[in-house]
Parts: structure tokens; C-alpha cells; sequence
């Protein structure tokens, strides 16, 4: 399974990219567990998911919880709460 | 309608348009956010006092900002009698006294265009991907998000 991950705001310079295309193994089916599976990968992600209750998760472009499952060529988009307007 | 771009907007061309020719219009409600010269959101990480903000870059998630309000629109059309709706949201670098948003609601009656542009601003600011990153005297930093837009959204909630 191959799924696309995008980063914005400070979670993208944490991160040190704005997106990759990742392939988790099977039991990664749901965005809570790609996001703990993401940040054990390291290399800066660890740093932008430093703070769980800052981040906030949006499949396909829209919002969801982490319990929400993962399923091939979904756009996985991971961002701190918004603040436009 | 929803716009999400780069360019200023008119905010009385942008009213005349809308509301041209539909004379079962009573009232048009419009706000206008500016960019502020003071940052007094808390900042990401360590925090600092007020340092006047010189200008800010806005970056958005191009696809699911214009869902985002395509969807607070239809709420807002749904639990008020609107007879036309505009959300225009700027993007990029913006300096004080720049224009960053402008949300303008018609209908025949003035409650609704008042009470329906006060909920698109404020579900707009808690709901769409944008992330302000201001420029101070210490450097840039990211606007931290405020409880108290996270209040003011939640108090439409009920509806």
C-alpha cells in the first residue's frame, strides 16, 4: 500500500518536506496508527508530531478523526489547527 | 461563491456584483479582515510580547480550502434565507493594512445576512486550512490558533 502524505505550516518545516509518497506496512490501517508509524520513521516527522494535541488530520482533504482507516493512494494531509481568516 | 487567490479584491465592485439586478435583496452584510500591525496570538513555542508584526505569509492546502468553504457556505445557505453568499480568502505574503478576507452575505432581511456573515467568519476560522506565519523584530513564527475563535465557533454550533 502506497499512500501520500502532505505537511503544512510548521508541521512541513519540522518535517523538513512538504510531501512523500510512503508505503506503511499491512497493519497500519488507520491515520492514528500511520501517524505513529510516521513519526518512528524519524528524521524530522518525530518533530512535527511532537505535540499529539496540535495535530490535526484531513483524508482525501477532508477532515478526520485518527481513527478514521487508511486505504491505498489516499492523500494523507497532517497540519497544526488552522488559523485563517 | 468562493474565491481563494493571491490578488486584493474590490470590496465595492465585489458587492455591486453581487447583489446587480436582484432586487429581492433587502440587506447585504459584508466583513472585511485586515492584517494587523501587533501579533497577540501566542506564538509557536516560546512566548513573546507583542513584537509589531511587519508582515505575514498565509499558506493554505490549495484543493481543500476551496472544499472547506464550498462546504461552510452550503451550511450557511442551509440554515438561513440567503440569496447570494461570497467568501474571498487571500493567500501568500500580506502586509499591515492589507485585506485578507472578505465574506459578504444578501438577503431579504437583515437578520439573516448578519447572523450568516458572523457564522461563515467565524466557522471559517477555525475550519479552513489556511496558517498564518507572522514576521517580527525576533523572526518569523507561526500564529498559534486561539481558544477564543475555537468559542466563537462553537457557539453556532447548536443550529
Amino acid at each position: 500500500m502506497t499512500v501520500r502524505i502532505l505537511y503544512f505550516a510548521y508541521f512541513r518545516e519540522r518535517a523538513g518536506r512538504s510531501s512523500e509518497t510512503v508505503a506503511p506496512p499491512p497493519d497500519v490501517a488507520t491515520v492514528g496508527a500511520l501517524l505513529d508509524w510516521l513519526t518512528a520513521q524519524g528524521e524530522g516527522r518525530e518533530k512535527a508530531f511532537a505535540e499529539p494535541a496540535l495535530v490535526r488530520v484531513a483524508v482525501n482533504q477532508e477532515y478526520v478523526k485518527l481513527d478514521h482507516p487508511v486505504r491505498p493512494g489516499d492523500e494523507v494531509a497532517f497540519f497544526p489547527p488552522v488559523t485563517g481568516g | 461563491m468562493i474565491r481563494v487567490q493571491r490578488e486584493d479584491f474590490d470590496v465595492g465592485a465585489e458587492i455591486a456584483r453581487l447583489s446587480a439586478g436582484k432586487t429581492a435583496i433587502g440587506g447585504v452584510c459584508a466583513f472585511v479582515g485586515l492584517v494587523r500591525d501587533m501579533a497577540d496570538g501566542a506564538p509557536v513555542g516560546e512566548q513573546k510580547n507583542n513584537a509589531p508584526v511587519g508582515a505575514m505569509t498565509l499558506e493554505h492546502y490549495p484543493g481543500m480550502t476551496e472544499k472547506e468553504l464550498a462546504r461552510i457556505e452550503a451550511e450557511a445557505r442551509r440554515r438561513w434565507p440567503l440569496d447570494d453568499v461570497l467568501v474571498v480568502h487571500r493567500y501568500g505574503r500580506l502586509e499591515p493594512g492589507d485585506r485578507i478576507v472578505l465574506v459578504v452575505t444578501a438577503s431579504a432581511h437583515r437578520e439573516a445576512a448578519f447572523d450568516a456573515c458572523h457564522f461563515l467568519i467565524d466557522w471559517l476560522k477555525t475550519q479552513a486550512p489556511f496558517w498564518k506565519q507572522e514576521e517580527t523584530r525576533d523572526g518569523r513564527q507561526w500564529v498559534a490558533a486561539r481558544a477564543s475563535d475555537d468559542e466563537a465557533a462553537a457557539r453556532w454550533k447548536k443550529a
